[in-house]
């Protein structure tokens, strides 16, 4: 861990049955109303959800969302009442049912079974009224295709997001969630994912920038074989609170889950939380999980919480393991480099970028990754380091 | 030519039960083209000598100079030491992750020269440099020490050593951890940085094995932080036959 420059610290496991056994139904009223009493909310700033947490909110309209479709994907919008629409998730806490309850369409994305997608779908969603809206899409992947899609997040606005993503047997998606808000804005999306047999999917989420960010992706290994990566970059300063609670809930047999988020923050009143529940149900025989997440605070005032909750029902895994630190800069790597002539400056920044790289490099879109170094050379200029 | 010298340097590190004093009183002069070697027993604070030239924060001079050329080195930040000529090759090197070797040299020879190195030039120097001390060209693409066996480590340390041409470089335990071959592959290294560059060498190491290969001028014998006796190359033969008892009993 010193290896690392940070310091492991102790953190309580919470029991996770509590977190298979959550309400899940699309009805605001089955959920109590925000409070900071309850764990899903803890960490959460009131302040900032700018009436996400109203029962009644606006929509986002279609003009708002561009879509650059790529080889045979299709995208329509369709009733949300149609059959589809909600068989990779349900909403599990209020805002999610809220978002669910107002957007009466949903964005259906389709890749056609077999087909091999090679340029990246990009979906863009840029907001520029400061009205709470809501938005549900929906990711369908066929029989052993293979795609990437993008969502990207930008302008400013409030936004409830429920993702659905659904992956047939044999199927291979990456995707990409991109929070990239100018300041003032709010937005908290709940990303479900279904994996059917065999089927792979690497879900990345990247948060740059917004008042409040909270990203909730959790998939249900429900189908033998299936295999998801997690992973997640974030960069917060001063004016940012990015919350991201992957959830891996193993019930079949023979699933491999990885988990890896990390965070650089910066500045006075920087706030990251992650909280990385992973559940190995007693059906999931012959698992093999690992979640971590590393935070490198830069300046003084920023706070990071980490939290990483492994339940584990059954013996019969091949592994499970959680790994969670934040600090400050590693003292002998800063030593190192600079004992080479390397300037302070220019020695936080190896060290930053070595450090993030580690998952941006696992990122595999070349447009994503230049736009995660240019944000990190940028958040680095700002820090001053 | 340069000079580095070192004066009645007293350190001490800060520790959970109060400050500890480790060195006290070093004197010292290692000029260009000079071979010391350093030789002691452990803990007696060879290392914290290692790391107090080269400006590591952990530890405090209390009393002393540190002088190169004649300027004050305890003035210099860790890469102005760098910069004036000082290299430390360590005796454990430290791991960044996610930096890979290539781009960490790079960025070293920029910072030192001020200017970017030539690509083709660069490119070829490395090359020829890695070849030499028989590094497998895959390493510039590993992360920085990052999984380095202990030798590949200390080659790691001399390569550098090689492409930055530093005034006077301290080895601290560069011989430690090496099998036969790569001593002496290292060792070449380290002899062609001399007469290269009319390096100063201050070496560390508890073996005489490496000053086969690495003559040394004068031999100094540190003891309870400071230099208890020095002599010529035949001191460390005494050493290796004697130990460090003589010292250990006069100093009680
Ligand atoms: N940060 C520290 N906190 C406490 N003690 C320290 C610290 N750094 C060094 N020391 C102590 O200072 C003394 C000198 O250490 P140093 O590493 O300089 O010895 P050395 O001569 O290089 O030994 P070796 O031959 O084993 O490498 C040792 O007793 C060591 O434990
Ligand atoms: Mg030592």
């Amino acid at each position: 861990m010193a290896q690392h420059g940070i310091e492991a610290h102790e953190h309580k496991l919470v029991p996770l049955q509590t977190r298979s056994e959550r309400p899940r139904s699309t009805s605001i009223s089955d959920f109590p109303e925000l409070s900071n009493r309850q764990e899903i909310w803890r960490y959460l700033p009131m302040d900032r959800l700018q009436g996400l947490d109203a029962e009644v909110i606006g929509e986002v309209t279609q003009s708002e969302l561009s879509i650059a479709l790529s080889g045979a994907v299709t995208a329509n919008w369709i009733d949300s009442s149609e059959q589809i629409v909600g068989t990779a998730g349900l909403p599990e806490d209020r805002i999610s049912a809220i978002a669910w309850t107002n957007a009466s369409k949903t964005l259906l994305v389709e890749v056609p079974s077999d087909q091999e997608i090679a340029e990246p779908v990009f979906l863009t969603l840029k907001l520029e009224e400061l009205a709470a809206k809501a938005l549900h899409i929906f990711v369908k992947v066929g029989a052993n295709a293979k795609a990437t899609i993008v969502l990207d997040h930008i302008g400013q606005g409030f936004l409830a997001e429920n993702v659905e993503i659904l992956l047939d047997p044999g199927a291979n998606l990456d995707f990409v969630s991109i929070q990239d808000w100018d300041n003032g804005s709010s937005h908290v999306s709940n990303q479900f994912t279904r994996l059917g047999r065999d089927s792979t999917l690497k879900h990345v989420v990247v948060s740059l920038g917004g008042d409040l960010v909270r990203v909730t992706p959790s998939v249900a290994l429900d189908s033998p074989g299936a295999e998801i990566q997690m992973y997640g970059v974030f960069l917060a300063d001063s004016k940012n609170y990015f919350e991201h609670r992957p959830y891996v809930d193993h019930i079949a047999e023979n699933c491999v889950s990885n988990v890896a988020y990390k965070g650089a923050l910066q500045g006075a009143g920087a706030h990251t939380v992650w909280v990385g529940d992973v559940l190995i149900r007693e059906t999931a025989i012959g698992t093999n999980s690992y979640e971590l997440n590393r935070n490198l605070l830069l300046t003084d005032g920023a706070r990071a919480d980490s939290v990483p909750n492994l339940e584990i029902e059954t013996g019969k895994i091949e592994g499970a393991g959680h790994a969670s630190a934040s600090g400050r800069f590693d003292d002998e790597q800063l030593f190192y480099l600079m004992a080479r002539g390397i300037g302070d400056t220019e020695a936080k920044r190896l060290v930053v970028r070595g450090f993030l790289n580690e998952v941006v490099q696992k990122v595999g879109i070349s447009q994503v990754e230049d736009r995660l170094i240019a944000s990190i050379e940028q958040g680095l200029e700002k820090a001053g380091v | 030519m340069a000079t580095l010298e070192i004066k009645n340097l007293h350190v001490s590190v800060d520790t959970d039960q109060g400050k500890k004093q480790i060195l006290r009183g070093v004197d010292l002069v290692v000029k260009s083209g000079e071979t010391h070697a350093i030789m002691g027993p452990n803990g007696s604070g060879k290392s914290t000598l290692a790391y107090s030239i080269a400006g590591h924060p952990k530890y405090e001079i209390t009393e002393g100079e540190i002088l190169l050329d004649g300027q004050n080195v305890l003035e210099m930040a860790v890469d102005e030491r760098a910069k004036a000529g000082l290299f430390l090759a360590m005796q454990y090197p430290v791991e960044v992750p996610g930096v890979s070797v290539s781009n960490f040299l790079r960025t070293a020879k920029t910072a030192l020269d001020g200017e970017a190195p030539k690509l083709r030039e660069w490119i070829g120097d490395l090359k020829h440099a890695m070849k030499n001390l028989r590094m497998d060209p895959d390493f510039t693409e590993r992360n920085v020490n990052e999984g380095f066996s202990g030798g590949e480590k200390k080659r790691h340390e001399i390569l550098q050593l090689e492409l930055l041409k530093p005034k006077i470089a301290i080895l601290d335990e560069t011989d430690s951890g090496l099998d036969v071959d790569a001593l002496k592959v290292v060792s070449e290294g380290v002899n062609r940085a001399k007469e290269e560059t009319g390096l100063g060498v201050l070496l560390i190491t508890h073996y005489t094995r490496i000053l086969r290969y690495i003559e040394p001028d004068f031999v100094h014998v540190f003891v309870a932080g400071k230099v208890a006796e020095q002599g010529g190359p035949e001191l460390a033969e005494r050493l290796e036959a004697e130990g460090y008892d003589r010292y250990l009993k006069t100093e009680a």
